[in-house]
């Protein structure tokens, strides 16, 4: 102590202060991080090319990713990829902000609907799919009972081949929407009132003062609600399991659930090529969308 | 007060909507859980005939062995164990990696933003923990866990050190205390807000994970929840009502989890979400 209070600059100088700061606290995270995670990613781009059964590898060039293509239920889980992925996060940005707009108004039942619509977000995928293969069935399930007490006949849902994966794509915007309206309501938190009041004054009404404020200042949260949900629906893989296992026939496969189906029928290989496609089908969108939105964001 | 009859209006419609959207899944999963199985399969939205709900119960919880109890003890282990390494970790990367500018900080946030968008390469990765002794252990899905956590828990725990005034740090590495004790005794405790955030967040998705389990811990001998649910699916199709008991079990720990930290998650993600 007498040390510190005669000559502190002194004991500041003796040790660099970079040092309080050591480079080693990277190393734990980062030798898992390697070893676990970066290491499988740079060797899928080798096995991508191979047959492999895990003992013996044979290199077989584009063959894996040829066979990725040219089998037609392998091209449908490609394009349904995209599909769910553009669906699902559209969904989210515009339910989201709805829900997030409502639930910051003044409202009565406010704290217990910002709650509720958090819960679906607490249960389990395979909870949730089970639960809504149910709820969906054609015949007895509580939809199309519903439904059909007001005079509708409901779609087959997840069994139809036309509706399954866009019925999938509905039970995951009700399980994940939660996640969306919960940063909309942190990112309508930041506006400043007086905007609203400013375009009061001036005669705006609600949805020009919507259009004008709102939507501009809260481009921050959208771009996180659209990457976050980007990222979860192009990779989505447990939910679209839990509930049609990509049937009926291929109808609701995607990239993540065709590697599995081949990683179960013994074709590693295959299914890391499948790993390797989807790596560039999530990056070849991921990142210009990321780069866009944070450059309009740094302009304004 | 003018606006009185359209909020009681409005907030009526919406907590309307929310019963037959949200709430009537949640209160299925309960009424299916309590029938017999005979009346379960009716997939009825009705009060069970015969509440069966303590035979279900018990059922399920010694089925095959009681099962579900060893797959409960399992997947809180990895649960407690993975978010402890993983936030400790994260947490000192995200805390290096705000105070301190170096070249090394490209890297560091470039590896971070990978690690969040690109998918784990499922076989390699299998092919990788065989080489190490770590395929369908536990101690092997702790570490994948802990490892595909960390990007999300640097992010935010970056995001937070930023707020911690950098003096604090600084008077105690003039009083003499290492590099190790600024951080456990001077950051960390600071960190507890967010701390908090992170926690419930990445246990829930630990707890609540499918894919990790069924590729990397496959087999009866280390069931997770997720898992027993799934193979009670494929082989006792016709029980609807074990089959919505167990939801119900496995979703109780994250459900009280979010009630008893509901404030903080929230005041959490927000302070990260604002300021990342």
């Amino acid at each position: 102590m007498a040390q510190a209070v005669t000559a502190p600059g002194a004991v500041a100088k003796r040790r660099s202060v970079k040092s309080i700061y050591p480079t080693w606290f990277y190393l734990p995270a980062g030798l898992l991080y390697v070893v676990l995670f970066a290491l499988p990613t740079f060797a899928s781009f080798y096995f991508a090319f191979t047959r492999w059964s895990l003992q013996d590898v044979e290199f077989t060039g584009w063959e894996n990713f040829v066979t990725f293509f040219s089998e037609p239920q392998l091209r449908t889980g490609f394009i349904n990829t995209f599909v769910y992925g553009f669906v699902t996060s559209g969904a989210k940005v515009v339910l989201g902000l709805a829900l997030a707009v409502l639930l910051t108004s003044q409202l009565i039942g406010r704290g217990y609907l910002r709650s509720v619509v958090f819960f679906p977000v607490l249960v389990s995928a395979i909870g949730v799919g089970i639960t809504f293969k149910v709820l969906m069935d054609p015949f007895d399930g509580l939809i199309n009972e519903s439904l059909s007490a007001l005079g509708i006949t409901g779609p087959a849902w997840l069994t139809d081949p036309q509706w399954a994966l866009m019925s999938v794509a509905l039970i995951d915007v009700w399980k994940g929407v939660g996640i969306a309206t919960l940063i909309y309501i942190a990112g309508l938190a930041a506006i400043p009132q007086e905007y609203y009041e400013a375009a009061k004054v001036d005669g705006a009404g609600g949805w020009k003062a919507f259009r004008s404020i709102t939507l501009p200042l809260v481009r921050p949260a959208t771009a996180t609600v659209i990457l976050l949900s980007l990222i979860g629906g192009l990779r989505s893989f447990d939910l679209i399991w839990a509930t049609t296992r990509g049937g009926p026939g291929f109808t609701s496969d995607v990239i993540a659930s065709v590697i599995y189906k081949q990683y179960q029928a013994g074709f590693y290989g295959l299914s890391t090529a499948g790993n390797v496609v989807l790596f560039l089908v999530v990056t070849a969108i991921v990142v210009p969308i990321s780069t866009l939105l944070n450059r309009r964001e740094v302009e304004r | 007060m003018r606006n009185r009859p359209r909020e009681i209006v409005l907030g009526t419609v919406a907590i309307l909507a929310s019963v037959v959207v949200f709430i009537v899944p949640f209160v299925f999963i309960f009424l299916t859980a309590a029938k017999t199985p005979a009346e379960a399969a009716e997939f009825g939205f009705s009060l069970p005939i015969e509440w069966a709900i303590w035979d279900n119960l018990t059922t399920v919880l010694t089925v095959r062995n009681n099962l579900i109890v060893r797959a409960f003890v399992n997947s809180t282990v990895i649960t407690v164990l993975s978010v402890a390494l993983m936030v400790v970790l994260a947490a000192m990367v995200g805390y290096v990696l705000q105070r301190r500018r170096s070249r090394w900080n490209h890297v560091v946030n470039f590896f971070v933003l990978a690690g969040l968008i690109v998918p784990p390469a499922v076989v390699p990765t299998i092919w990788v923990m065989q080489g190490l002794g770590l395929f369908k252990t536990i101690p092997g899905m702790i570490l994948i866990e802990a490892t595909l956590g960390l990007s999300f828990c640097i992010l935010l725990f970056r995001a937070f050190v930023s707020t911690i005034p950098k003096e604090l740090d600084e008077a105690a590495w003039i009083d003499g205390a290492g590099p190790l004790r600024v951080f456990f005794s001077v950051v960390v405790p600071l960190l507890r807000p967010v701390m908090v955030t992170v926690v419930v967040v990445q246990a829930v998705n630990v707890f609540n994970d499918f894919t990790g389990p069924l590729y990397f811990l496959p087999g009866d001998d280390n069931a997770t929840v997720q898992l027993t649910l799934y193979n009670f699916q494929s082989q006792t199709m016709s029980q609807w009502n074990l089959l919505f008991m167990d939801i119900l079990l496995i979703t109780i720990p994250p459900l009280v989890m979010y009630i008893f930290f509901n404030r903080q998650i929230v005041a959490g993600m927000t302070s990260g979400a604002v300021k990342g």
